[in-house]
């Protein structure tokens, strides 16, 4: 028998949902906020975009060691992202130049777009969701 | 001694870097803690700003800090020093007081 989650009547539609991240991953709880929302939503098999920019950036800067701040270094988890289907991550290029990072310095890869091009995505989603 | 100033949001993000600099005297320190120690970091557009204020005042940052945010003493501007949370409990003890900017 099927599970409930399983039953073909329960199958909503599927949305392009964006998630905008814009937080360091620290200092405030956005970043992992963000993060489970995003595994809820791939779960529900939704059409996921993720967006990093401003300080969001830093969310998946390579080499995080959380040992000596005592709270859980969640930065892996975005290599994850690929087994949920979650592919589509993009980067502001702005956001990364003003910071000195390039793309080497991230946990995974990413398509970088200038703010204009993701000006153009924001367009094309029909739910955003900021953090 | 002066005060010690420690700012811990990010410069990208919030003024408060700049609110603690323009109230610092000459010959206070700065310590920069949780996402302020985005601040300490070379190549940065804020880079130049952090070190032209190396001319009045000590500035630190907080390692652990530092290597949690996946970045380490070689991305840090020269002039700063990193201090442990042993470094940072003796500038509590060597400056006369401390500013928290939150």
């Amino acid at each position: 028998m099927a599970e409930p989650w399983e039953d073909d009547e329960l199958d909503g539609p599927v949305r392009k949902f964006m998630y905008v991240n814009r937080r360091a991953p620290y200092g405030t709880i956005y970043a992992l906020e963000s993060l489970e929302v995003v595994l809820i939503a791939a779960a529900f098999e939704q059409d996921v975009t993720l967006v990093f920019m401003d300080d969001g950036v830093y969310q998946i800067k390579k080499e995080q060691n959380t040992d000596a701040i005592g709270v859980k270094n969640f930065s892996p988890t975005y290599r994850a992202l690929e087994g949920y289907d979650v592919e589509k991550l993009y980067v502001e290029k702005e956001s990364l130049e003003s910071r000195g990072l390039t793309t080497d310095d991230l946990v995974v890869p990413v398509q970088v777009v200038n703010k204009d091009q993701l000006a153009e995505l924001m367009e094309e989603q029909e739910v955003i969701l900021s953090f | 001694m002066p005060m010690l100033h420690t700012v811990n949001k990010s410069p990208f993000e919030r003024r408060t870097l700049d609110t603690a600099l323009r109230h610092a005297v000459k010959g206070a320190a700065i310590l920069l803690i949780e996402d302020g120690v985005y601040a300490a970091f070379d190549g940065t557009v804020v880079a130049d700003k952090v070190r032209a204020a190396l001319a009045d005042h000590k500035i630190y940052v907080l390692g652990p800090d530092v290597t949690a945010r996946g970045m380490s003493a070689h991305h840090v501007i020269d002039g700063l020093e990193v201090v442990d949370y042993g470094g940072f409990v003796d500038l509590v003890t060597e400056y006369d007081k401390v500013q928290s900017w939150l």
